[in-house]
């Protein structure tokens, strides 16, 4: 009986196993076959679901500007819809080489637009459509009475700034060397939003994020601003993509931005206008 | 009385897929299951460059955080031990009302996103905190220090030694320790002498997978602790910093905290057939 019993157990395994090799092998022969064709394929086929969508990816620190803009994109153009994806520019840059589907691509700084372009992902030239400077902010009050970029580099202050591998980073980076000001901080932040954040929960007494950033949080920091926070400016690149299956409608979008409608919405939010 | 013994002996020389007792079809999903899990390990291995895979993980950065997370997983699993063998002692052998309540929000670390963990302990421990005053009091500066690192790893590795020596007393039951206790020991070398050298390869097994959670820690260390380097820039905060500008590095870290992750695996692998 018992022994009956195992070498069925042992065939239905055998058959399993089989069953099992065969369905990875389908598995592992389509997931390549799409991943060779994921740059227009995929695209394609969602486009054909709905009429005119344009997926525009943009930095997470447009997310609020952009969204706006979108709506005026759909008044503009009747029929056609707007879906945004907002995440950092480096992320959106890694999915974009992995053959995202997207339309337009706008990045909160000229490094990773320049690597979107060496990759042969962006039709055209880049056009910049906004900048963005530094500037100190606080818990509210300003308890520790910080009034200048020096101030930071005070004994005993918790500076919380971002890392220099990304774009905020980077910029406090320059300031330090235009100003001679060593800062010794006590987080180097992956982004903006987690600066805002210690700063706003009183943890840190003071942290550098950018002017945008400050005017969406105001009533949580108190901004101070410092006057070499004007030479190092960030710029923000928008470009339409080869891989866009609807290339006229991601010009129109790329337009709007840098147009006068565009312009003010960035303008209100805090964006300088790009030089 | 021969027959059951030779079958048990084909139970043990042949395969345990063959003597599970098991219906063939449940090894499909599972197989399907160990795949899922494995591919995208092997996924990660196959881009590491292993050119400049030596130069990557021995960079100072690197070697700062690698040298971070073992000491302040070390710290937090001993806190565990600490704090988290007389909590699953509590909860498998006393009895007092609110005890199931107890048991889920000890376990309440366990199914929080660790970005909730790292917000709430701000808000217990941070400058302007629950408790924040207190410590400054005492001048305790935890804000962007080591401790914070400590304190948040802590807070999410509490859970699995709990629950995992929780278990383990719940199986070895207190036979043993009424027998002792009716042989006049006291409670104290009942605990000692019999319950901690029943229960250890549960409690070290606990504490493994505390270490694995604290070393893999990353969502309340960024929110609680902040990211700097050799203070609270632990290896997946590196990691996740490296992404940035150099994928190669990240990759190329991953692998030596999955490496460190399989040795863990593998050694409490080890101690539960031992103990069996």
């Amino acid at each position: 009986m018992s022994r009956r019993c195992s070498t069925t157990g042992l065939r239905d395994v055998v058959a399993a196993v089989a069953g099992l090799s065969v369905a990875l092998l389908v598995v592992s022969c389509s997931s390549s076959s799409t991943t060779a064709s994921s740059s227009s394929s995929p695209a394609a086929s969602s486009s054909a679901a709905a009429e005119s969508t344009l997926t525009v990816l943009a930095a997470a620190s447009l997310t609020a500007t952009f969204t706006k803009i979108g709506t005026i994109f759909q008044k503009q153009n009747p029929g056609s819809s707007v879906t945004f994806s907002f995440a950092g520019s480096s992320d959106l840059l890694t999915q974009l080489i992995a053959g995202a589907p997207a339309d337009v691509f706008a990045s909160a700084d000229t490094k990773n637009m320049t690597k979107a372009t060496t990759a042969n992902l962006v039709s055209g030239t880049p056009v910049d459509f906004a900048s963005n400077t530094l500037t100190i902010v606080t818990p509210p009050g300003n308890s520790a009475g910080v009034t200048s970029f020096a101030d930071l580099a005070k004994p005993g202050l918790n500076v919380v700034v971002c890392a220099p591998q990304v774009p905020c980073g980077a910029a406090t980076a320059s300031v330090e060397t235009n100003t001679g000001v060593d800062l010794s901080p006590v987080s180097e932040e992956n982004s903006v939003t987690d600066v805002l954040g210690k700063v706003s929960s009183g943890q840190a007494d003071a942290g550098l994020v950018y002017v945008t950033d400050a005017k969406n949080a105001a009533g949580k920091v108190t901004e101070v601003g410092f006057s070499e926070a004007a030479a190092v400016v960030n710029l923000y690149p928008i470009a339409t993509l080869t891989a866009s299956t609807r290339p006229e409608l991601a010009a129109r979008f790329v337009d709007l931005v840098t147009g006068p409608q565009g312009q003010k919405v960035l303008a209100d939010a805090g964006f300088t206008p790009a030089p | 009385m021969a027959t059951p013994t030779t079958v048990w002996a084909r139970h043990r020389k042949g395969r345990a897929a063959v003597g599970s007792g098991l219906p063939g079809w449940v090894f499909l999903p599972a197989a399907v299951g160990g795949v899922f899990i494995v591919l995208p390990l092997l996924a990660m291995l196959a881009r590491v460059q292993w050119s400049s895979f030596l130069a990557l993980i021995t960079s100072e950065s690197s070697v700062a955080a690698l040298w971070l997370s073992l000491k302040t997983s070390t710290a937090s699993t001993i806190l565990c031990v600490v704090l988290g063998a007389p909590m699953a002692l509590v909860l498998a052998r006393a009895s007092f009302p609110g005890l199931r309540l107890a048991r889920s929000v000890v376990l309440l670390p366990l199914v929080l996103p660790p970005v909730v963990g790292g917000i709430a302990l701000i808000y217990t421990y941070g400058r302007q905190g629950l408790l924040g005053n207190t410590l400054q009091f005492l001048g305790l500066k935890i804000a962007f220090s080591t401790t914070a690192v400590i304190i948040a790893q802590t807070f999410v590795a509490l859970p699995f030694l709990v629950l995992s020596l929780e278990g383990s007393l719940r199986t070895a039951g207190r036979r043993y320790e009424a027998i002792a206790a009716t042989l006049g020991a006291r409670p104290t070398t009942v605990l000692r002498r019999v319950t901690i050298p029943l229960v250890l390869p549960g409690l070290i097994s606990g504490a493994v997978l505390a270490f694995a959670r604290a070393l893999g820690e990353f969502g309340a260390t960024l929110t609680f602790a902040g990211s700097l380097q050799g203070t609270t820039r632990t290896l997946p905060l590196e990691i996740y910093l490296q992404r940035e500008t150099d994928p190669d590095a990240a990759v190329a870290l991953s692998l030596v905290l999955v490496v460190v992750a399989v040795l863990i695996v593998l050694a409490t692998r080890g101690q539960g057939d031992g103990s069996r």
